[in-house]
Parts: structure tokens; C-alpha cells; sequence
């Protein structure tokens, strides 16, 4: 009996497929109500599974619609004590065709009693109902939708991304079955059109009965290849066909058609042909050049995918949950529902879900998937963390500052998908070609026919007709229509890899032409915050004092020179001391009292002003000027005892990166509103010959142009918030991006960790890129140029060179894949200037 | 030779059949409904674009709902080069363009290859 129940209940399960909903739980206090709640509703007939939450108290239960009504959980839950809440369902909805369906459906929705709200998403083509389950229940919202005239179903899953897997894996079988196919079929028929070649050539005459009802049967037998192997080519052809265009589908279905219906024609009727030799068959054209089309259309199907590794790669790296602390209690939840503002935990091992700042802990953190920096970096309070990252060592806690679609790595994934489905300018050559070249081979084709036939050797009619097929067979437009997306969708996934974010097409082409590059000084060749570097003494007191005494004054100053002497002391392990009776003299320094001695910090103005002996310390001062830093007075008690000095010192990786550059045969120039004089002692330690300094940020575009007018192309290098204008006047604008705000909008390379041996990267990249499309391209034009003239027999009267439609078919099979093969080549690309 | 001249003239006639049929043949188009505001066209993808041809209103919102209905890698991408769109059309899915033509004028949409194209026509 009992079996015969559950049978029954599969049976019209099998109809509707389960359904979950997610019921918010008011009343339950303590863990083991979550389990009374689980196993009171786990035995309720048609629930397949229960999980009850404690923490969010909520219940998701999945359930069988035909034998358990929502209403019947409220009940449930009722009865065991507790109150059911608002709940939440998605329902799928088909047959939305215009933006009035959405109100429409809403309006239908909200009125039925129960129903608190609903939102329709016409992409997703789903509703998301909030509803009050005593009150109504899934069912009853369906028939809604329903009375407003579109179909429900359960609402789509969110794996496009497997189930675009799944199909392409299941094409990749179909279209082998159907080369496998091919062949089997046309081996055989190709060995049987030449009997003479295995001993058979007595047996099967010229005329004879017995040929011609072997060729009956190799006509019978290339039926079905034509029809199931290649009938994607008869179906593409058509659907192009209706809407007055033509691609390779028509060539390939034109000219394995033809082949067979010549044959089939001197088959069946061969006095129709003035001399018998003109009864030939091709079956074997038909058999294999659909086996060799299909062939490559699988192999480039299979590289194809390669071809987008680095932004599956990239999507894949999302963490799936978080763990949250709400309320004081932690909880695992899916990343899609972490909101701002949540505190996250994360242990060593584990993925950052989002992007935000440390509130608590320390740890260090793997960012290579984002920034392409292979080192792990230290980060403790107050940093910021991105998502996606790993973390190694510590545990910590942080305060999420960027969720969803805000976060870097949605940032970075939309550009980069943006990126790889732009144009290249170099594509706007072969776009002009594309439109035109299939028509145009369709009548080089019967053109060639009609020279042959009419001029050519006997057999005319044969040869006639194998010009006219190897015509249309060879011609390949996909190797054309290939060869810049593929190599530009490598390469935008290559620069991903590393971290940089190319913006279009566009901006990669032009980097490969540039011939000069200007850096802007601060932040991009320098730290761009200053830092001491000099404590000079005039001996009577020794340098850790004065620096001590300095810094104890600068303590808690928000002036970036007093910082940096703070930041100096500190790295030298001196402890500081207070300061008193502090007074600031603006466009001087500041007098202060530390452990009972009087002190005077600031520029040579106060000094004079405070009638201080300078002595032989001036020429010092004047030194450390010229090397580019800023020299602080430093006077105790009265008296000089020494300078420091602060300077915004360079990037490790500055002078590496800027021979990097000009090994690429880029002149490097140096911009900056400093002076001429600090401009010059950075310019030497880095090795960069030309600069422009004291130039205004309002006046950087106007120096970017003047560049230009010299007849070079120029890349501006900043940091993408203050250089905007200058970026947006160079051929190619570069921003060097810190943490998680990176101004992708502002630039056309976006560099995701400031480095400068990133542009070097970067450049050598668009280098790269070009030369695998110009190869690529070269190669397509190169194929079709050539390929198209030999298979109409241009070569014949010189060399008496004729291509075999079988030949023609093997080199169009191979040539979109040999493009694709080449493009992925990009995949092993590796920076050559730039060593790491 | 009557033959060579028969099938010499038919030859010619099919090539001017095929430059007229692909090439010049003028196309109709269909003017775009109307919805609360937002001009709206459904374009399937499949071997073309159906319908190839959108006539629009200038300075109105347009949303234009892409459904691909074929697997071939060639109409993965439809771009809108005056209109910096370029989106990707997985199989099956659809996919929401919008954007408002201001100015007046014939417009080219095509795939990334080129080898399918639709003109937008804003009046």
C-alpha cells in the first residue's frame, strides 16, 4: 500500500517539477525549536527537504506542488508553535514580449490577496513575489500569471554558464559522429570512383551496367551525409538565404549539392550527355569534403572555447559564501546577500567574498588573481581588501565596503567582456570585405564555370563543374570573419591575467603604435607621499635626538612632511616624546617645547626670523635641494642643530621599468608641477632625459598636445583622478589604479596595481595582440587571395595545376582552425622587456 | 557552340541574379512599437537578423530584445558601432539593448564578423 502510494506520488510529481520557498520563521529562541520545526515539517508527505536556520529564522523548503500547498506549512508551523512571516518566491515567466507585460503582470500579481509585493524581471523572465503564506499560497500566485495570459515555469537557473558548456560539449560530439560518419562513407566511395587504382578496373568499365550500379549505391550511400552530416550547412544556408545574405554554410551546401547532383544526374540518365566520358560521378567530393568541413568545424569549435579561458577563470574566482556576523551571530550566507556594511570573517585559506576595509586582525593576502602581483601582501587594519583575494596566514575581520556588481572583480569582468567584444579599427578592412565576399565567390564561381566550359580542355562540362565546386569550397569567410575577435579576445583575457584592463579594441591597437610615453611624477614614477630620507647634524647634538625632537613636535600633524618625519623616527625605533607650549607659525614651521629644551622646526624664513646661526649648514640645504628633497631647519635651544630632510621618493620598480620602456624604443617624458630643480634630480635617478615641469594640472593636456604636434603618439601615464584631461588627450591614457578604486572610466588601459612595469607590460601586450591578428589576417587574406584564383584554375594554362574539390575542402577545413590555433598561441605570451 | 552560348548567357543572368539578389535588392523595414515611453523591437538571430531593417523615432528611448536562436559562433555578438553597443547574445537568451538615437539617419548593426547586418533607420 505504502508502495503503491509513493509510486503513485512520483507519477504526478513527474509532471510538475519541485518547488522551494523560503519561509521567515517569527518565534523561534532557541536551536532546538530550529530542530522541532525541521522534523514537524520534514514529515509533512511532498516535502523533500527542509533546512531551518536559526540564525536568519528562516526555513527553505523544497516540495512537491502537487501534493503540498504552501498554506499547508503555515499550518504546520502554527501548530508547532511558531508564526510564519512574509516569504518570498520566484516564479518563471514565459511569453513576455514588451515592456507592458511587466506592469501587467505586477498589477495581477499584487492583487491577489496575500501578496505583498512583486517585481518582474523581463531579462531574467522571472517574478520575485513577497507574499504572506496564511493568506495565499505559490499555486494561486501562478494562476495570476496565468489569468493575465503568460505561462509559468520554475524560473531560470543561474548555471548558463555550465549549460553553454554542456551544449558546446554537445555539439563538439555531434559534429564528430558526423565526421566519423562522413568518413566511413566516403573512403570507400573514393577508392570505388578510381576502380583502375584497385585492380577492379576491368570489372567496372567505363559504360558498363556493373559501374553504374556501383555508382547507385555510392550515390545512395553520400545521401545521408549530405543530409544528416552536413545538414547544418543546408539548414544555415536557407536561414541566410531568407534574409538576402550568404556565408560559408551556402558555399559548403552549394557545392556538395552540386557535386551530388551532377553525379546523381549522369547516374540515372547518362544519354542526356553528348559524350559519354562527361558522365562522371563525384560522390566521393560530397562524402568527404562534408567529413573535412565538419571536422574543422568541430576542432575550431573545441579551440574556440580555449579562447575565453581567462574570463571563465576570472568568473570562477568569486567566493560563493561569506560568513557573516549579524546581530553578534555568525553565519554562513550566500555572497549574493552580503549587504554594506556587514562584518565578515575570514580564515586563513579562505576567500575575501567582497571587496572592504580591515577592522580587526591581520593577515597577508594572495592578490594575484586580481592584480597580477604574484607576491602576497601584508595587510592589517584599516586596509583594504579585495574580493576574490586569498587569504594566507592570519585570521581577520573586515567591514564590507563594496558588494554585487560594485566589486573589483565585476568591474574588471564587465570590462573585459566589454573589451573583447569591441572592434579593433584594423577590423574595419575586413568588415568592408565580409559583406561582400560571399556573393562575390558565389559569382567568381559561375564565372569560372563559364570559362572553363567555355575555353577549357576536354572534358569541359567536368572540369567546369570541379572548378566550380573547388571554388566554392575553398573560400573561407570564417577564417576572414575569425581572425581579429579571436586574437583580441586572448589578448584582453591575457592583460586581465596580469592587471591590466584594456579597454576596447581600439585602445589596444593604438598601443602598439606609440612612440612616446609621459609619466606623471607623483604617484606614478614616485611614492607620491614623501618620506624622510637625511638627518644631517652640525654635531652638538646627535642625529637620532634631533630627529626624536623633530618628530615628538610633527606628532599628530596631518602635514604630509610632518608625517613623514614621524614615519621616520618610528622606522628607527625612537620613541616619542610630548611636546609642549606649541605654537604654529604659518608659512615658517613651528616652535614647540620637548623634554624641557626649546625647539624650532621649519624652513630657512624662520630661522632668519628667529636669528639663528645657520653657519656652513646652508650649502648642506642647498645639496639636498638639488637632489630633489625638501630640507627642514631643525634649532635647540636657540641653536642650529641640524636638517632634515623629506622627499617623495621612487618606486622600487620606477628605474627598471622606465629602461624597460625605452628598450621598447619609447621616448619616456617626465610631467610634473614641481619645480625644474626636484623635477631633474628625479629625472636622473630614473634615467628619463626629457621633462616638463612647473606645468599646472589644468595646462598637462595642453604638454600632451604639443607632443602630438611633433607627429608622435602619445601615452599618458597617471593616476587617473587628476590627470583625467591629460588622459583623455593622449592616443592612450593610462591609469595606474590603488585598491579597489580603479578609474576605468577615465582611462584606456587601466593598470590594477600601481606599478609602472605594468605599461611596459602592457605595451609589449598590444604588441603582441597586433602582430598575432596582422598574422592572422594576413594569413586569411593571404588563403582566400590565393586559394580562390588556384581553385578557379588560374594556374592551369601555366602549369597545368588544378586543385581537387577534396584538396579545396581540407584547406577551408583547417584554415578558421589553423586562425583559432594561432590566436590561442596568445595564451603562452609572456612579457619579454619585463622581467619579474 | 549553340550549347557554350546557352549556358554562357544563362551563367551571366545567374550572376546578375546573385549581385541583385544579395547586393541591391532593396529590403523593407518595420516600424518599431510602442510602450509606455520606450520604443520596443524583438530581433531574432538566426542565420540573419529578422527583421533586418527598424525604422525608429529619433529622441525616443529605444530597447531593442535580441533572441539568438542558432548556435554559430559568427552572430555571437551584435554591434552598434554609432552607438558604442556591443553585446553578446548567448544561445537561447534575451538580451536587452538600449539606447536612444538622437539624431536622424541610417545606422548599420552587425555582427562581430560582419557577415550579418541589419540597418536602424531613425526618422
Amino acid at each position: 500500500m505504502d508502495m503503491m502510494q509513493t509510486a503513485e506520488r512520483e507519477k504526478t510529481g513527474g509532471g510538475a517539477p519541485p518547488r522551494s520557498i523560503t519561509l521567515a520563521i517569527a518565534g523561534m529562541t532557541c536551536a532546538s525549536c530550529a530542530r522541532r520545526l525541521k522534523k514537524r515539517l520534514g514529515s509533512m508527505p511532498g516535502v523533500k527537504s527542509v533546512v531551518v536556520n536559526f540564525a536568519r529564522a528562516e526555513a527553505f523548503i523544497t516540495y512537491d506542488p502537487a501534493e503540498v500547498a504552501t498554506g499547508d506549512f503555515t499550518a504546520v508551523i502554527r501548530d508547532a508553535g511558531f508564526e510564519a512571516g512574509v516569504s518570498c518566491a520566484t516564479i518563471g515567466i514565459k511569453g513576455m514580449r514588451c515592456a507592458s507585460c511587466v506592469i501587467k503582470i505586477e498589477d495581477a500579481l499584487k492583487a491577489v490577496p496575500g501578496v505583498v509585493g512583486a517585481t518582474v524581471n523581463t531579462a531574467a523572465e522571472s517574478a520575485r513575489v513577497e507574499y504572506l503564506p496564511g493568506f495565499t499560497e505559490v499555486n494561486k500566485i501562478e494562476d495570476a500569471v496565468k489569468g493575465a495570459g503568460y505561462s509559468t515555469g520554475s524560473p531560470p537557473g543561474e548555471e548558463s554558464e555550465d549549460k553553454e558548456q554542456a551544449a558546446r560539449q554537445r555539439e563538439y560530439k555531434t559534429l564528430m559522429k558526423k565526421f566519423w560518419f562522413s568518413i566511413a562513407v566516403g573512403i570507400p566511395v573514393m577508392v570505388l570512383s578510381y576502380p583502375a587504382y584497385i585492380g577492379l578496373g576491368d570489372v567496372l568499365v567505363k559504360g558498363s551496367t556493373a559501374l553504374r550500379v556501383v555508382w547507385a549505391l555510392m550515390g545512395l550511400a553520400t545521401l545521408p551525409v549530405l543530409f544528416w552530416a552536413g545538414n547544418q550547412f543546408f539548414i544555415g544556408a536557407w536561414n541566410s538565404f531568407k534574409h538576402r545574405s550568404a556565408d560559408m554554410h551556402t558555399l559548403i551546401a552549394i557545392g556538395t549539392s552540386s557535386a551530388w547532383i551532377y553525379s546523381t544526374v549522369a547516374v540515372l540518365f547518362p544519354w542526356i550527355f553528348p559524350r559519354p566520358e562527361l558522365a562522371d560521378v563525384f560522390y566521393d567530393v560530397t562524402a568527404v569534403v562534408t567529413g573535412l568541413v565538419v571536422l574543422g568545424m568541430a576542432l575550431e569549435l573545441r579551440a574556440r572555447s580555449r579562447t575565453n579561458e581567462a574570463i571563465k577563470k576570472l568568473m570562477s574566482l568569486q567566493a560563493r559564501t561569506a560568513r557573516v556576523i549579524r546581530d553578534g551571530v555568525e553565519s554562513d550566507i550566500p555572497v549574493e546577500e552580503v549587504l554594506v556594511g556587514d562584518t565578515i570573517i575570514v580564515r586563513p585559506g579562505e576567500k575575501v567574498p567582497v571587496d572592504g576595509v580591515i577592522t580587526e586582525g591581520s593577515s597577508a593576502l594572495d592578490e594575484s588573481m586580481v592584480t597580477g602581483e604574484s607576491i602576497p601582501i601584508e595587510k592589517a587594519d584599516g586596509d583594504e581588501v579585495i574580493g576574490a583575494t586569498i587569504n594566507k596566514t592570519g585570521s581577520f575581520r573586515f567591514k564590507a565596503s563594496k558588494v554585487g556588481k560594485d566589486t573589483l572583480l565585476s568591474q574588471i569582468i564587465r570590462m573585459v567582456q566589454e573589451a573583447q567584444g569591441s572592434k579593433a579599427p584594423i577590423q574595419r578592412v575586413v568588415d568592408q570585405v565580409a559583406g561582400y565576399f560571399v556573393p562575390a565567390v558565389m559569382i567568381i564561381g559561375i564565372f569560372a564555370f563559364m570559362a572553363w566550359f567555355t575555353f577549357g580542355p576536354e572534358p569541359q562540362l567536368i572540369y567546369a563543374v570541379v572548378v566550380f565546386v573547388s571554388v566554392l569550397i575553398i573560400a573561407c569567410p570564417c577564417a576572414l570573419g575569425l581572425a581579429t575577435p579571436t586574437s583580441l579576445m586572448v589578448g584582453v583575457g591575457k592583460g586581465a591575467e596580469n592587471g591590466i584592463l584594456i579597454k576596447s579594441g581600439d585602445a589596444l591597437e593604438t598601443a602598439h603604435k606609440l612612440n612616446a610615453i609621459v609619466l606623471d611624477k607623483t604617484g606614478t614614477i614616485t611614492k607620491g607621499k614623501p618620506a624622510l630620507t637625511d638627518v644631517v647634524v652640525t654635531g652638538e647634538v646627535s642625529e637620532n635626538e634631533v630627529l626624536l625632537y623633530a618628530a615628538s613636535v610633527e606628532r599628530g600633524s596631518e602635514h604630509p612632511l610632518g608625517e613623514a618625519i614621524v614615519e621616520g623616527a618610528k622606522e628607527r625605533g625612537l620613541e616619542l616624546m610630548e611636546a609642549g607650549k606649541f605654537n604654529a607659525i604659518p608659512g615658517h614651521g613651528v616652535e614647540a617645547e620637548v623634554g624641557g629644551r626649546r625647539l624650532l622646526l621649519g624652513n630657512l624664513k624662520l630661522m632668519n626670523a628667529k636669528a639663528i646661526d645657520l653657519g656652513d649648514i646652508e650649502s648642506e640645504a642647498a645639496r639636498l635641494a638639488d637632489e630633489g628633497k625638501t630640507p627642514m631647519y631643525v634649532a635647540v635651544d636657540e641653536r642650529l642643530a641640524g636638517i632634515i630632510a623629506v622627499a617623495d621618493t621612487v618606486k622600487e620598480d620606477s628605474r627598471d621599468a622606465i629602461k624597460a620602456l625605452q628598450r621598447l624604443g619609447l621616448e619616456v617624458v617626465m610631467i610634473t608641477g614641481d619645480n625644474e630643480r626636484t623635477a631633474r634630480a628625479i629625472a636622473k635617478e630614473v634615467g628619463i632625459d626629457r621633462i616638463m615641469a612647473e606645468v599646472v594640472p589644468e595646462d598637462k593636456a595642453h604638454q600632451i598636445q604639443l607632443l602630438q604636434l611633433e607627429g608622435k603618439k602619445v601615452a599618458m601615464v597617471g593616476d587617473g583622478i587628476n590627470d583625467a584631461p591629460a588622459l583623455a588627450q593622449a592616443d592612450v591614457g593610462m591609469a595606474i589604479g590603488t585598491g579597489t578604486d580603479v578609474a576605468i572610466e577615465a582611462s584606456d588601459i587601466t593598470l590594477v596595481k600601481g606599478s609602472l612595469s605594468k605599461v611596459a607590460t602592457a605595451i609589449e601586450l598590444s604588441r603582441g595582440t597586433m602582430r598575432n591578428i596582422k598574422q592572422n589576417l594576413f594569413g586569411a587574406f593571404i588563403y582566400n587571395g590565393l586559394g580562390i584564383p588556384v581553385a578557379a584554375g588560374l594556374l592551369y594554362p601555366l602549369f597545368g595545376l588544378l586543385l581537387s574539390p577534396i584538396i579545396a575542402g581540407a584547406a577551408m577545413a583547417f584554415s578558421s582552425l589553423t586562425v583559432v590555433t594561432n590566436a590561442n598561441r596568445l595564451r603562452m605570451w609572456k612579457p619579454r622587456e619585463v622581467k619579474r | 557552340m549553340i550549347v557554350k552560348l546557352i549556358v554562357d548567357i544563362a551563367g551571366i543572368i545567374l550572376i546578375l541574379l546573385v549581385a541583385w539578389y544579395f547586393w541591391f535588392s532593396k529590403k523593407e523595414g518595420e516600424k518599431v512599437g510602442e510602450s509606455g515611453g520606450v520604443q520596443e523591437a524583438f530581433i531574432t538571430v538566426k542565420g540573419g537578423y529578422t527583421p533586418d531593417v527598424i525604422i525608429v523615432k529619433a529622441g525616443k528611448p529605444l530597447r531593442l530584445i535580441f533572441e539568438r536562436k542558432e548556435s554559430s559562433p559568427c552572430s555571437e555578438r551584435v554591434i552598434f558601432k554609432d552607438f558604442d553597443v556591443s553585446k553578446l547574445l548567448p544561445e537561447g537568451e534575451k538580451v536587452i539593448v538600449e539606447f536612444t538615437p538622437e539624431k536622424a539617419g541610417e545606422f548599420e548593426f552587425a555582427c562581430q564578423m560582419g557577415m550579418f547586418r541589419g540597418r536602424l533607420i531613425v526618422e
